[in-house]
């Protein structure tokens, strides 16, 4: 008997970009989570089922053994932290940076503590503490831009893609922290208990994981 | 707080009410019974000690998962135990100190300021055995047995073994020349079995392409008795990693002679507890439990900062844990009886005669008889020409 897979995905950007591997293994679904308001999606295969859920959940589901395997981004996984899951594979998807951004004329390196507004509360303190710095953390949910617009933060670390965001409210990215993609997640215990079908699906996704810089 | 909320306990902080408590307490009792028959001698290591001592041999691991407070007496720093393992290492290095191996077993609750996974519990129920004093493949057979035994006993089915070897990484790192910083950091990525980063990092180490390959596929060393066989031929160059190999595999042979029915895996880059363990690590997985339920390993040494270098090797496993996963019922099986609430010497002489014999007896406060069936009474006591007897409640 087959083991039963379940594989976590975010909607959007990352569930669309993760299609052409699962395809690659034989697996694809039967429903599009934009038209469909499942949770639980069925494939073609009757023994592997697919949860949309929130980014942020993924790493969560996984290992707590609600799905065997996710696709999750780096800013997550790092945001989540801890050795709680596998992360075998780096699907080179949904690939952005983390960065420092904030208005052309900011001081990062003055004596005054800095105010630093994200969504990435764990990774941006990370980033200032190894560099020696005490930063001061503001939590957002969403629009950081803003932050240093209006004087709530002196900078904000985000995702930058294109930069087209960042430069339509008058931001300059200012600091590298990291490259950001999408990797494949494998709950501990399932590694172990179906290693046979994890290990096929994770030879087949990887085969098909585009080449180069 | 308002008054309302008095009745909250912390967070993965439980208690077990009469049902849960009855199957824990029958479960202790059996688990207890059995290692002392597999001649094991209980101890009962104190709830709160010197964080020192709690900490030694243990590395850091431990610490951020202590409690702490202040003894008023000494203004020493104490700890409330987070794991009894280093608790009983110390009774066996200090307060024993025998020659011949020393078989430990333990069971309390120990206190941990995170739950180890989501939405678990703080306050676990450790139970576990020890052996000290004996290196080899002998008492690495018996502590992985006594460990299967305690969860079949649970009522645990479809048991999954995961076996590993903490000496296989700690012999590549040092055969590669790899310092001990890079090391803990490759050790962390391996616990995630990070490729991506494993294969980025390793570029930067003075390694040359294959050794570099071979860090890469160490992450991914984890399946069945073939993948062994093929990590044989790949540390070939070690006469040591593949001693550490033929370890593995004949205790796995063994587990699977002795326990047909466990499913046996190996992972090379299982090294979790890595600073604490020295040879042989293993730990336990059930379908419907994305957690390990039980786990053991080697630590040969843990006694050395209480004075004496032993070898260990020993288990734990979370009695509640179990409890939430066994398919077992596990309880007294008594009849439950109400007696009426006179005080006469004859009734209370069949009372006490009932409850030698091991019924359980509830001696009416008020002489209700309508409580007896909320009472979960099944039987009652009456009076039939003189004689006292038990009748069933119809």
């Amino acid at each position: 008997m087959q083991d039963k897979l379940i594989i976590a995905l975010s909607k959007g950007r990352i569930f669309k970009e993760t299609l052409p591997f699962l395809k690659a293994a034989g697996i694809e679904p039967e429903d599009d989570p934009e038209h469909s308001r499942k949770l639980i999606l069925d494939t073609n295969q009757e023994d592997v089922k697919l949860l949309v859920i929130r980014a942020t959940d993924v790493p969560t589901y996984v290992e707590h053994g609600g799905a065997d395997l996710g696709v999750a981004g780096k800013d997550v996984l790092m945001e989540h932290g801890g050795s709680g899951v596998y992360e075998p594979l780096d699907l080179r998807i949904a690939r952005c940076r983390l960065m420092v951004a904030g208005q052309p004329d900011v001081d990062l390196e003055g004596s005054r503590r800095l105010r630093v507004a994200t969504k990435f509360v764990n990774s941006a303190r990370r980033y200032f503490a190894d560099k020696g710095q005490q930063v001061e953390v503001i939590k957002l949910y969403g629009s950081m831009e803003l932050a240093p617009l209006v004087g709530l933060a002196d900078c904000i670390v985000d995702l930058v893609d294109t930069g087209g965001t960042l430069k339509a409210n008058g931001l300059v990215p200012l600091e590298h922290i990291c490259d950001i993609s999408s990797r494949l997640i494998v709950n501990k215990a399932s590694m172990k208990m179906k290693q046979a079908r994890v290990r096929q699906l994770m030879n087949a996704m990887s085969a098909v994981v585009p080449r180069g810089d | 707080m308002t008054l309302m909320k008095r009745w909250l306990l912390p967070e993965g902080v439980e208690e077990a009410l009469p049902e849960e408590a009855e199957w824990l307490e029958a479960a202790r009792r059996e688990l207890i019974d059995m290692y002392r028959h597999w001649g094991y001698e209980l101890v009962f290591p104190p709830f709160i000690e010197y964080l020192d001592s709690l900490l030694s041999g243990a590395g850091p691991d431990l610490d951020l998962q202590t409690f702490k407070i202040t003894d008023q007496l000494s203004g020493r720093m104490l700890g409330v135990r987070p794991d009894i393992t280093p608790q009983v290492a110390r009774i066996d290095a200090h307060r024993l100190n025998r020659s011949e191996p020393t078989r430990l077993c333990y069971l309390g609750t120990v206190l941990r300021t995170r739950p180890t996974s989501l939405g678990g519990s703080r306050s676990p129920l450790q139970v576990g055995a020890e052996i000290y004093g004996h290196e080899g493949k002998a008492s690495d057979v018996e502590i992985l047995s006594l460990m299967l035994e305690t969860l079949e006993l649970c009522g645990i089915e479809d048991i999954h073994i995961d076996i590993g070897h903490s000496g296989i990484y700690r012999q590549v790192a040092k055969e590669f020349g790899i310092d001990q910083e890079d090391s803990d950091q490759l050790f962390e990525m391996l616990q995630r079995k990070a490729v991506p980063e494993i294969r980025d990092f390793v570029t930067e180490l003075a390694l040359n392409n294959e050794q570099r390959q071979l860090l890469v596929e160490l992450a991914l060393m984890n399946g069945d008795s073939e993948m062994l066989m093929d990590a044989r031929r790949q540390f070939a160059f070690s006469e040591r990693i593949v001693g550490y190999l033929d370890t593995l595999s004949s205790l796995a042979q063994i587990t699977e002679e002795r326990f047909p029915e466990v499913n046996v895996h190996f992972d090379l880059a299982e090294l979790r507890g890595f600073h604490y363990e020295t040879g042989i690590v293993f730990s336990a997985y059930t379908s419907g439990e994305g957690a390990e339920i039980a786990r053991g390993g080697r630590y040969d040494g843990i006694g050395r900062d209480f004075g004496r270098d032993r070898a260990a090797v020993g288990f734990s496993t979370d009695l509640k844990t179990l409890q939430k996963l066994s398919s077992k019922h596990f309880g007294f099986q008594a009849r439950k009886v109400w007696a009426p609430d006179w005080q006469e010497e004859s009734l209370l002489a069949f009372i006490q005669e009932r409850r030698r014999q091991g019924d359980i007896v509830i001696h009416s406060l008020d002489g209700d008889f309508e409580q007896s069936k909320a009472m979960g009474c099944t039987h009652y006591i009456v009076n039939r020409d003189g004689q006292w007897s038990v009748e069933e409640l119809g």
